[in-house]
């Protein structure tokens, strides 16, 4: 007796009405693979390049009851932005991390499309200049990619250094902006 | 100590626990009240939503949500049915599975209790334990529900044979 996606639908809506979900969750394809979003009632607050485990993560930092549900919005922004057509996310952001990351993922919302900065200038501008090893750790655990631009971020050299999606998307995501690769 | 809390079975995230059950859940209800199943279903699993943020471990899940799904349809079965038949005196016969097969269509003549305990045992091949959890009462409440059912199925079958 399989539950037909319209009594599917029903339920996932009226749980979420009833505001009974923690987290909700969606997947969706884009120009570097399969994506996986989640967001509380506060706003986005995971994209993550792996989807594997990210159900058992997300009940971990927010709560058990994880809901698969469109996000309909989330996936609007990151598909203009894919097609360059958008420059800067509106979405609200509910970030829970510790006051350093905070600092740092502050910083690093501000560095413009289509430029990089450096570890040690991020550490620099969050008064830390000799953190650019745990300005690194940060940015290899931002729970937001692409919306807090981390791929905006090399090494002192001008090379690519490292990405949690792969550095091939990092490059893309750098060509996509127009930006200057060393 | 901390005690043993890691040794416990974690929680799963709520979408993995719902695609797991939510077919088998909705089965069992239809068994119970056909077309009214699918309201029962849903309200089977926002029930299941509204406790889950309390439970203290992931055991025993499947059983969990079949007590749900039985207070729910107890709660729908009471309210269109007066147990008005008489408990049966006839000696107890286990029923096999086929014949159980042979026989689902009656289960709606009987009173609540003894529909969910036959459809739990012989659909669902909960143990009496499970049953018992599912409807509120001993094992032996449990096992006595589901052969009074039992009983009661065969004579209704004898009588329209």
């Amino acid at each position: 007796m399989n539950v037909t996606p319209d009594l599917d639908t029903r339920f996932r809506e009226a749980a979420l009405r009833e505001g009974l979900v923690d987290v909700r969750f969606d997947t969706f394809d884009s120009p570097v693979g399969e994506l996986f979003v989640a967001a509380t009632e506060r706003g986005l607050a995971r994209i993550s390049y792996r989807p594997e485990g990210m159900e058992e993560t997300l009940a971990r930092t927010f709560g058990a009851r994880v809901l698969r549900f469109p996000l309909d919005e989330v996936r609007r922004e990151l598909d203009e932005y894919f097609e360059g057509r958008r420059r800067d996310f509106d979405l609200p952001l509910d970030l829970r991390v510790a006051p350093f990351p905070a600092d740092v993922l502050r910083e690093l919302a501000l560095v413009p499309y289509g430029h990089t900065d450096t570890y040690g200038s991020l550490a620099a501008r969050v008064g830390r200049p000799r953190a650019a090893r745990a300005v690194g750790t940060v940015m290899n655990r931002n729970p937001i990619p692409i919306v807090l631009p981390c791929h905006r971020i090399v090494g002192a050299n001008g090379s690519l250094t490292g990405y949690a999606g792969g550095l091939d998307v990092k490059r893309h995501l750098l060509q996509l902006e127009g930006a200057t690769l060393a | 100590m901390m005690g043993n809390v890691t040794t416990l079975e974690p929680i799963p995230p709520f979408e993995r626990f719902y695609l797991l059950h939510r077919d088998e859940v909705l089965g069992y209800l239809r068994r119970l009240l056909g077309q009214r199943a699918e309201d029962a279903w849903q309200e089977t699993f926002l029930r299941a939503l509204r406790a889950y943020d309390r439970l203290q471990h992931g055991k025993h899940l499947r059983a969990w949500v079949f007590t749900i799904a039985t207070n729910v349809a107890l709660d729908d079965l009471r309210k269109k049915q007066a147990d008005t038949l008489e408990p049966g005196d006839e000696p107890s016969v286990e029923l096999r599975r086929d014949a159980f097969r042979q026989l689902e269509h009656l289960t709606g003549g009987l009173p609540p209790t003894e529909q969910a305990a036959v459809v739990l045992r012989y659909g669902y091949d909960l143990p009496y334990a499970e049953i018992a959890a599912a409807l509120g009462s001993s094992e032996d409440a449990a096992r006595a529900a589901a052969s009074s059912g039992v009983r009661r199925l065969r004579r209704t079958h004898e009588r329209h044979a």
